[in-house]
């Protein structure tokens, strides 16, 4: 009976004596565990260097350069011979193929520097709201509460169709109107942690405003702001692409997913094959990017991680 | 409860002057003069009479004047004249307002006829294959660029098929009360529109189910012998269903938003599609109303929503 409980004892003593994982550490293990988050993260970085690589490929592999046409050959079923017809032409005779390497690069940098900007200013302006709280928060409120009231399909159409912006400063113009979201739970978040005691202790030792925000608050919306990128930069691919479709996005001659779908209605019954591969690659980014976010929370999200 | 209401709608006040600030300053501060714009090419034109058509238009006003100016003029409904049709522009769009509210209410009960269904089976089907799909399901309907997934239906439905039409609201020289017509030409559209909806109401509906079969009350409903559906359709769903009214504010935003998109795809001639035509032409005051209306039409939305929330939860209205 007493080697027993002593038995139990010394169990239970070695599973205390196991290290602690941190926050990060355990979200890691339960990442590498997870096999459809780290699917939808090699497909992203597979997209990632097919696009980085595009002059590479175009130049090497299938000899054909993005704008250069063949009148001669428009509407050319896809076919292995040429490679540079691998998914057909269209109506001027170019390369589906090289021009989807290229709408990738162009779709996938739009979305993360996009997604970039609009963390800065969701996550900076959330901070500051919840943080001072008082007139700030007031005028903060009443702003993004205006934003989130106009369509903001709207609003960016009628920036792109007044200002004909060109990929840079539509990247930053889209960045600047879908920081709202974030930036509202980032403010929820800042505004309960800012009452905790170690926010308290910090401000007894005489730590200043940044400080607080900063190293304090900030880390521990950290693992939250990570979910929320991901699905970000998906929803920004997505309206890069739906922009570009309407003709006031990137514009031709420069490929994205998106514009080269803008005469999709003329492809329909001469190249049905010219519709369907610029969606599916937006799908599948998109998706991936949804499914990485939809990992990470699991992996990261308190609530989850001791129900599951 | 009225209280309450009256308090939301002053809410409202200040969020519509944001709106009348910006919508008015996009249009004002964009580089190039449209009158310059719309007498390009004309051959005996000088300059007074430039100057005596900004002066019609009163574009030659300091610009916070013309604001004060304007704003007196929207609250009149008087949007100015289209440059391009001539006719009172917010007369223009307000005639299209019926048709997008019609895409946008027939989306909203897709949305809830399919999505909550499906949600619900997918929270009692925990674990099976079914409940796999309907996850699945829920990622990939936000994850689909809307666009295309219309593009894609047009060219099954519409060019091989043939079952379905691909553009419009009506057959031309059709009845207008033609309904079986008419449910032809919505019905691409209106799902099209509806799947993020979907998504969201499915994804909701299976956490929000789960948590509540878990709950003690439910326990006690089943332990009192109440049969499985009374106690799934009257005691569970009815809390289920709160965080669904939460949800109805992006959904909405999508609904107006994303039928801009959508209207351009299948050719409904709504106000989104007709802003977005204005957009391209230069066509300030038609632009101006088309975003104002449809920005109004999201505030109320919100506002509805709100009253909704309040008369669903009742523990709202105590704060």
């Amino acid at each position: 009976m007493a080697t027993t409980t002593a038995a139990i004892r010394g169990q239970a003593a070695e599973t205390v004596v196991r290290p602690s994982r941190s926050l990060w550490s355990n979200a890691w293990y339960k990442l590498r565990h997870d096999r459809l988050t780290i699917v939808a993260f090699v497909v992203i970085v597979l997209l990632a260097g097919l696009a980085a690589g595009a002059d590479v490929l175009a130049s090497q592999v299938f000899n054909y350069t993005f704008e250069k046409q063949d009148l001669l050959r428009t509407y050319q079923k896809p076919t292995l011979q040429p490679l540079a017809f691998l998914f057909g032409t269209d109506e001027i005779g170019r390369s589906q193929v090289v021009r989807l390497l290229y709408g990738g690069r162009i779709s996938l940098t739009v979305g993360f520097v996009a997604a970039f900007v609009n963390l800065t200013v969701g996550v900076g302006l959330g901070l500051a709201a919840g943080y001072f709280r008082g007139v700030i928060d007031d005028i903060y409120t009443w702003f993004v509460t205006t934003l989130q009231s106009i369509p903001t399909l709207f609003l960016l159409l009628i920036i792109a169709a007044i200002w004909t912006p060109g990929p840079a400063t539509l990247t930053v113009v889209i960045g600047l109107l879908f920081w709202t979201g974030i930036s509202l739970f980032v403010r929820g978040q800042t505004f309960s942690l800012r009452e905790r005691e170690f926010v308290i202790a910090a401000r007894t030792i005489g730590a200043r405003d940044a400080r607080i925000m900063f190293r304090h608050i900030l880390p521990n919306v950290l693992p939250l702001i990570f979910i929320l990128a991901a699905i970000d930069i998906g929803g920004i691919i997505l309206v890069e692409s739906a922009l570009s479709y309407l003709g006031l996005g990137i514009t031709p001659p420069t490929p994205s997913w998106g514009n080269m779908l803008t005469n999709a209605t003329a492809y329909f019954v001469r190249a049905p094959w010219l519709v369907i591969p610029p969606g599916a690659m937006i799908f599948v980014t998109v998706l991936c990017l949804y499914l990485i976010g939809d990992g990470l929370r699991d992996a990261l999200d308190p609530r989850i991680r001791e129900t599951k | 409860m009225r209280t309450f209401i009256l308090r939301r709608l002053l809410y409202a006040i200040p969020t519509l002057i944001g709106i009348s600030i910006i919508t008015f300053a996009i249009v004002r501060l964009s580089p190039g003069d449209p009158i310059r714009f719309f007498t390009f090419g004309v051959q005996d034109i000088t300059a007074a009479d430039i100057e005596r058509l900004r002066a019609a238009y009163g574009l030659d006003k300091p610009i916070p004047l013309q604001y004060v100016d304007w704003v007196g003029r929207i609250l009149r409904l008087d949007f100015g004249r289209s440059l391009i049709y001539n006719k009172d522009a917010g007369q223009l769009i307000l005639e299209l307002l019926p048709n997008t509210l019609q895409l946008a209410i027939t989306s909203l009960v897709l949305q809830l006829v399919i999505g909550v269904p499906l949600g619900v089976v997918a929270a009692l089907k925990r674990g099976t294959w079914t409940d796999g799909a309907i996850r699945v399901f829920g990622v990939a309907g936000h994850a689909v660029p809307a666009f295309w997934l219309g593009l894609m239906l047009i060219l099954f439905f519409a060019v091989q098929l043939r079952w379905l039409p691909s553009q419009g609201m009506l057959t031309v020289g059709a009845d207008v009360w033609d309904l079986p017509d008419r449910l032809k030409h919505i019905l691409l559209p209106a799902f099209v529109l509806s799947l993020t909806g979907i998504a969201t109401y499915s994804r909701i509906l299976r956490t929000e189910t789960l948590d509540v079969l878990g709950q003690d009350y439910v326990r006690t409903a089943h332990a009192k012998g109440l049969r499985e559906r009374t106690v799934l359709f009257v005691h569970a769903l009815r809390n289920a269903l709160i965080p669904m009214v939460t949800a109805l504010g992006g959904i909405l935003a999508v609904l107006v938003g994303g039928a801009l998109v959508i209207e351009q795809v299948f050719s409904w001639p709504g106000l989104g599609r007709f802003t977005f035509q204005a957009a391209i032409a230069k066509d300030y005051p038609v632009i101006q109303a088309g975003t104002m209306i449809a920005s109004v039409l999201l505030v109320a939305s919100y506002i509805l929503r709100d009253i909704a929330y309040a008369v669903v939860d009742p523990r709202i209205t105590v704060k």
